[in-house]
């Protein structure tokens, strides 16, 4: 038996007993041949290329492996930020802790109301982006989210947008098993800010489609939660048009295991794409960051910048790819992915890749893994700063090269500021 | 102040030994210089002071105010009066020099038990001794000496001993690297700081600095030992006939 008849086996039977929700023609054409995508390809197992360094088993078990909620006590993320909120608990809509679903410029819907009318400009692109994001590379949870997901939210973006629009996942549950689909069309000219945060549930899967038209801007910040026993695949599906601009930051602090996918192509001239994530894990946490960007077009900028620190055993992993297409001259492609191992049981696996077909281009990336410099700390020390209120200041300053790749300071003001807290709460 | 005696050090990796025992002593008020040939230990002996790891004290002791220094963790020696400035000040990218210089104020009053000093205070300060250094804004701003010339990294040292106000200062070849101007802008730092209730260690290789921050006492280090010990005029008999002369007599 091959690989893949393996592979589409074992899917069959994770997948026994599964079946796409109901929903109009439209949606149900989509989920079913989402559903075709998952069988065919099979989900992911160890020996796939991509699922080297990340063990999927329990993403993609029938049965949720139990995570308690945590109470941090603390105030929400963004609670100093003037937004729109829209919470999910445990992975479903809640309409009462949430704002009323409307603002200027922009439309914005559940996608558990439009699946059941009978057309909607979302059936161009719900999926679409995913599907799309196949190749050349799987994502198989992904399209098991496009195939199951019932709850999500899908907004149309019109206007220059300056409120962001906040999505708020609360886990209350133990066993919840949360599966969102969002789609967000940036029409030309718009532009939108989202934010993330909240753990979700014990197990999360999440899709976030983002189709940003020409000369649109598209700006995406998200705190993942502190709950440590919680297991997430999260995908980024974007597209961007001429001129247009991506920029996503994700911190995650915590969180047993953590799969942050993004998929980005640039397909019209003179965009920019921008990824960066920070992140803080301790013990059994295992955070997988892999980023694939594609540049099809003429003269366009991306860049990977990626910050992990670890200790007491945690493992990161980072891969990265740029793929220059044959006619994507003039690209400007930078990835950098960097280490903090603040002992010697912490690991940090990296895979950074380039794939250029184009003749004319300037691409860069690097890779290091490194523990505190002890040079710096002896001088922070011999001024009076105690050596673990320097460790952290140490800490802080590696991270907050990620951080500043938000745009908006007071956005990252609001990420530093917690960095901070947490880093000050951990030394007691 | 400051008291060593008898102090030997080996380096902690392998077996060699830097200071053979090394007997000084430094009084409040007064400014004494250490010059020496290369490899004679005298950064060796800045660093064991400041507490930095990699050396072992075999034998002696050094106290500072009557209080064990070699006992103490870095930042304790820091917090109670004792200041290194680096003859190759660190570059820490992502720390802000005003963050840093805070926390450093901030834990030094912490650790005497002092209140802390308030944002406003701190900054009508560093704005006020940073101008007479000639640091501006932008300095203060960016991250600890990343991209600073040789001449700024200098006057950064001194601006924060000038921030810190140490009991003892211990300044470990401040003078390399700096041209004609920047020396006499340190120096003027330096001098600025001098009173009754502060020591100087100056630890140098050339008697140029010494004609900018008078010295009352003049050492003379070799091989891991104070060899010789006089007034300022050592120091010019070293400029003129080099260490060669001195180093005969002892033998």
């Amino acid at each position: 038996m091959s690989f893949l008849q393996q592979k589409q086996e074992a899917t069959a039977e994770l997948l026994d007993g599964v079946s796409v929700p109901a929903g109009a023609a439209w949606i149900t054409s989509i989920r079913d041949t989402a559903m075709a995508r998952v069988v065919d390809n099979g989900l992911p197992v160890r020996r796939d290329e991509y699922w080297k360094y990340t063990r999927p088993e329990t993403l993609t078990a029938q049965d949720v492996v139990p995570a308690a909620p945590f109470d941090h006590g603390e105030a929400p993320m963004f609670d100093e930020i003037d937004r729109l909120k829209v919470v999910f608990v445990d992975g479903i809509f809640d309409a009462d802790q949430s704002d009323a679903l409307e603002g200027e410029g922009f439309s914005i819907e559940c996608l558990s109301d439009i699946v059941n009318t009978d057309i909607h400009w979302a059936k161009d692109l719900y999926g679409q982006l995913e599907a799309n994001g196949q190749n050349p590379v799987e994502r198989p949870l992904a399209a098991l989210n496009t195939a199951l997901a019932e709850d999500g939210i899908i907004i149309r973006v019109t206007g220059k947008v300056s409120r962001p629009v906040n999505f708020i996942y609360k886990h209350e549950d133990d066993t919840s098993d949360a599966i969102l689909h969002h789609v967000i069309k940036v029409e030309e000219g718009a532009s939108f800010t989202l934010l993330e945060n909240g753990p979700a549930a014990a197990r999360f899967n999440k899709v976030l489609e983002v189709d940003v038209a020409d000369n649109a801007e598209f700006h995406h910040v998200r705190a993942q939660g502190r709950d440590h026993e919680r297991r997430a695949a999260t995908h980024i599906f974007g597209r961007l048009g001429k001129e247009s601009t991506f920029k996503s930051f994700t911190l995650t602090v915590n969180g047993v295991l953590t799969r942050n996918d993004c998929v980005l192509e640039l397909t019209g001239d003179d965009a920019i794409a921008h990824v960066a994530g920070a992140c803080v894990g301790d013990g059994d946490f295992h955070h997988d960051d892999t980023v694939f960007v594609t540049h099809d077009a003429v003269a366009c900028e991306s860049r990977q910048v990626f910050k992990k620190v670890l200790r007491n055993g945690a493992t990161g992993v980072f891969q990265g790819k740029i793929l220059v297409k044959p006619d994507a001259q003039k690209t400007d492609g930078y990835q950098i992915s960097q280490s903090l191992l603040l002992d010697d049981d912490s690991q940090f696996l990296a895979k950074p890749e380039l794939e250029i077909y184009a003749d004319d281009v300037a691409c860069s990336h690097g890779s290091t893994s490194g523990a505190i410099d002890e040079e710096g700390l002896f001088y922070l020390r011999a001024r009076g700063v105690p050596k673990d209120i320097a460790t952290d200041l140490m800490t802080l300053a590696f991270l907050a090269e990620a951080v500043e790749e938000i745009e908006n300071g007071e956005l990252a003001d609001c990420i530093l500021t917690r960095l901070e807290g947490w880093l000050e709460r951990r030394r007691g | 102040m400051l008291e060593i005696k008898g102090l030997k050090v080996k380096l902690e990796d392998e077996d060699k030994q830097i200071l053979k025992g090394v007997d000084l002593k430094v009084e409040a008020g007064k400014v004494h210089a250490i010059m020496g040939p290369n490899g004679s230990g005298k950064s060796t002996l800045s660093y064991v002071l400041s507490g930095r790891d990699g050396y072992e004290v075999t034998e002696g002791e050094a106290t500072l105010g009557g209080e064990d220094l070699l006992e103490l963790e870095a930042e304790e020696r820091a917090a109670l009066g004792l200041f290194l400035a680096f003859q190759y000040p660190v570059e820490i990218p992502g720390v802000g020099n005003m963050t840093f210089l805070r926390t450093a104020v901030n834990a030094q009053r912490k650790a005497r038990g002092q209140e802390e000093m308030s944002a406003a205070d701190f900054l009508k300060e560093i704005r006020a001794k940073a101008k007479t250094l000639k640091i501006d804004a932008d300095m203060l701003k960016r991250p600890v000496n990343v991209g600073f010339s040789g001449g700024e990294k200098k006057r950064n040292e001194i601006l924060q001993m000038a921030m810190l106000e140490p009991k003892m200062c211990i300044l470990d070849e401040t003078d390399s690297g700096l041209d004609v101007d920047a020396m006499k802008l340190v120096s003027d730092g330096v001098n600025a700081l001098r009173d009754a209730g502060r020591g100087f260690l100056v630890i140098t290789h050339y008697q140029r600095l010494l004609d900018h921050i008078k010295p009352d006492v003049v050492h003379i280090m070799a091989n891991g030992r104070i060899v010789k010990t006089g007034g300022p005029e050592l120091a010019l008999e070293v400029e003129k006939n080099g260490y060669a002369d001195i180093l005969a007599e002892i033998a």
